[in-house]
């Protein structure tokens, strides 16, 4: 290898130990991704139960309140596993 | 900006930390006793102001319970319970908005750096007030599932021993395959009422100390017109979660206080 490729690689060694090495970062970095990843799958789930409802919604218009409320409880309960990865979050970063 | 998980105590009595939410809580059941005692007083046949404000609520909330239970009289068997958690956390969950929330406060030294302790601070956004909450709330289905159905059948849902054994050759008894799935998924049941507690704590409590933290990071980027759609997400928020925490109490105990529908096994 020459010269500057061994420099190279060198210095990738040490901002990644130094940033390993900080304990803030890898927090940040954590919490960052606890809650980016946690989010993804409530947020698929909650448009695939609302576009359900809507469609229902669609084919029976007197059923509209029914449908409403079942749909406003099922929300919530996939909403709680967002709130999850959340607090997961507030906790690496500030405790 | 000073953002804390747990709540700042403001003073001690004795050796038991008073916190900001704590005061908050006793301030909202304060103003609803006295709202209760207020129209309490001269209850009149033609209800004309307060009384006609809080009739109108109540029943608004009666026929909204009613539509979940489908029955009048097990609506108003709940109400109490299930409207007292409502009104109990939306009012703690509106706090939140209120100006002078997290701003008013008192200098005080932590760890060697001055940090403000504000006095207001929501009491959902307090772990220990919305597991408090959770905890009555599932300690009140059971109570409400023994009373209606009786121990025995009551227990029958979780743990259903009966079907455990099926008698072969009319004396002989066998354990049956049925039978022990059975037994697992009311197992499975169990441990899910015991995830109830972590649910609702933490679904409330994530919610409002979020928006608060929300609120306090906006309010510090951009002081003026910015918040404005924040702070209407935080009331729509508040009144969503409330209205979930009421209306998931009222399903369960609904559901406590249903018979397990016995499922006909034909015997091929």
């Amino acid at each position: 290898m020459t010269v500057e490729k061994i420099m190279a690689v060198e210095e990738t060694k040490e901002v990644a130990t130094s940033l390993l090495g900080n304990l803030d970062a890898v927090k940040a970095i954590a919490a960052a991704f606890a809650i980016a990843v946690g989010a993804f799958g409530p947020a698929m789930a909650i448009g695939k139960l609302a576009g359900k409802a809507m469609e229902s919604i669609g084919r029976n218009p007197e059923a509209a309140s029914k449908v409403q409320t079942a749909m406003i409880l099922a929300i919530a309960f996939t909403e709680a596993i967002a709130i999850y990865a959340l607090v997961v979050a507030l906790i690496i970063k500030f405790v | 900006m000073n953002i804390s998980l747990a709540a700042e105590p403001i003073f001690h009595i004795g050796s038991f930390p008073v916190t900001n939410t704590l005061l908050v809580a006793w301030v909202i059941i304060l103003f609803l006793v006295v709202v209760a005692l207020l129209v309490r007083k001269n209850l009149k046949e033609v209800p004309k102001g307060l009384q006609n404000i809080v009739e109108t609520v109540i029943e608004g909330a009666l026929n909204f319970m009613e539509t979940i239970t489908g029955d009048r009289k097990q609506a108003k068997k709940f109400f109490p319970i299930v409207f007292t958690i409502f009104i109990f956390v939306i009012l703690s969950n509106w706090i939140e908005v209120v100006p002078g929330l997290g701003t008013i406060g008192i200098w005080e030294e932590h760890h060697g750096e001055t940090i403000l302790v504000p006095f207001i601070r929501s009491a959902s956004a307090d772990l220990n007030v919305t597991l408090a909450i959770a905890i009555v709330s599932v300690f009140s289905t059971q109570i409400f599932g023994i009373a209606g159905i009786g121990l025995w059948k009551y227990g029958k849902k979780f743990l259903p021993f009966g079907g455990l054994f099926k008698i072969k050759y009319g004396f002989l008894p066998v354990p049956s395959f049925n039978g022990i799935i059975n037994f697992f998924a009311g197992f499975l049941e169990l441990i899910a009422e015991l995830a109830k507690f972590v649910s609702f704590s933490f679904r409330l409590f994530g919610n409002i100390f979020a928006g608060e933290v929300l609120l306090t990071v906006v309010s510090f980027l951009v002081p003026y017109i910015v918040p404005l759609p924040f702070l209407f997400l935080e009331i729509f928020v508040g009144f969503v979660q409330a209205l979930v925490f009421a209306m998931l109490t009222l399903v369960f105990l609904k559901m406590a206080v249903t018979e397990h529908e016995h499922e006909e096994h034909e015997a091929h």
